[in-house]
């Protein structure tokens, strides 16, 4: 029997089908990376549990009300460009004795750079920030100030970290994330987190 | 001659025999690198600037609430999943997301608030409360990389 030639199949269209499939896919799928900031509310405590008393130094008030204006101590108006910068006045002012550390005795912060105002906050460790806003503020005003509050920790934490480690705190999460076994990073981020713990509370809102 | 005159002159056609393969190749990109739409947004969004942001991972361990403005419709809405709900709704949705995972992954439970950039911070305090009134804490703040100043 005589050899039959099998025709080919036209592939032509193999083209239009893959760009079927490539819309479909660009039209029900999205690219965009999550980000954010990340925080963590507080646990609902009892009502009869009475709040710890803070000396009013070392707490820093931040009020934001209805029309997005920022105040800050009570009694200053600032821009949200300038919170940074007051932030990290207050945080790193090293006033007076920290809370002890690992049951060591009370010590002064001997890694802070500020000014020693004994009228300002003792220790970092016990440098609370406050953050009060109103119902009515809007909620990118809200970010911006928790952003900036944040970001006062976070070139802290850089400063301290470059000149401990040489390595800016920023770089150092970033490598521990791609070795996740290195105790040795690990440590020198808790220790830096030790360093300068973010307190951050927030009142509840003013009707 | 005729030998000759036969010989066409002009451009030989370009083969598009691998178009296909350039095709499946742009194609595979996408799905890899994206994901699926899982909910259609009902709410008006745009969110605002940060940048001291973190990435969010593990996006199963992930829940997210949208806040913004309905059109027509005065106040912020709450979306959950593919629904307006209200505030009283969250702790079912927080619930029902925490049923399809397993029991030592629910401390990692994340929730992603995402919300317009003028919705008022009262709404989102409501959320807040809800969420630890669930012992839902872990939260996050979606937001874009960029310039706080464009928050106004």
């Amino acid at each position: 029997m005589a050899k039959r030639d099998i025709p080919e199949i036209n592939a032509g269209s193999m083209a239009d089908i893959a760009f079927l499939l490539l819309i479909f896919f660009l039209v029900t799928t999205t690219m965009d990376v999550d980000t954010g900031i990340s925080r963590k509310l507080t646990e609902k405590q009892d009502s009869d549990i009475k709040p710890p008393k803070l000396k009013e130094k070392n707490v820093f008030i931040v009020t934001v009300n209805r029309n997005n204006d920022l105040l800050i101590e009570g009694t200053k108006f600032i821009q949200v460009d300038e919170l940074r910068e007051e932030v990290i006045k207050f945080i790193d002012n090293g006033g007076g004795l920290g809370n002890p550390i690992d049951g060591a005795e009370p010590a002064e912060c001997d890694w802070c750079e500020g000014v020693k105002d004994p009228a300002s906050s003792d220790h970092p460790n016990k440098a609370v920030i406050s953050l009060e806003s109103d119902r009515g503020t809007s909620y990118g005003t809200y970010i911006s100030v928790q952003n900036e509050l944040v970001g006062a920790y976070t070139d802290l934490r850089n400063r301290l970290s470059n000149k401990l480690y040489n390595v800016s705190y920023t770089e150092l999460l970033k490598q521990s994330k791609n070795d996740m076994q290195n105790e040795s990073l690990k440590e020198k981020i808790k220790n830096i987190k030790g360093k300068y713990p973010q307190i951050i509370s927030e009142a509840e809102p003013t009707k | 001659m005729s030998k000759f005159r036969k010989k066409k002159k002009g451009m030989p056609g370009i083969s598009t025999a691998s178009l296909p393969d350039i095709v499946f190749m742009l194609l595979f990109f996408f799905m890899v690198t994206t994901v699926m739409r899982e909910t259609d947004l009902k709410v008006k969004q745009t969110l605002p600037f940060a940048t001291e942001i973190k990435k969010l991972e593990r996006k199963s361990l992930v829940s997210y609430i949208y806040v913004g403005k309905v059109e027509g419709q005065g106040g912020d809405k709450i979306q959950l999943n593919d629904r307006i709900s209200s505030v009283e709704d969250i702790k079912y949705f927080i619930f029902a997301e925490r049923d399809t995972h397993s029991e030592d992954e629910i401390p990692l439970l994340t929730t992603s608030i995402k919300a317009d950039i003028n919705s008022s911070v009262g709404t989102i305090t409501d959320i807040k409360e809800e969420l630890r009134n669930i012992n839902a804490l872990k939260i996050n703040y979606s937001t874009r990389k960029g310039d706080i100043t464009k928050n106004k």
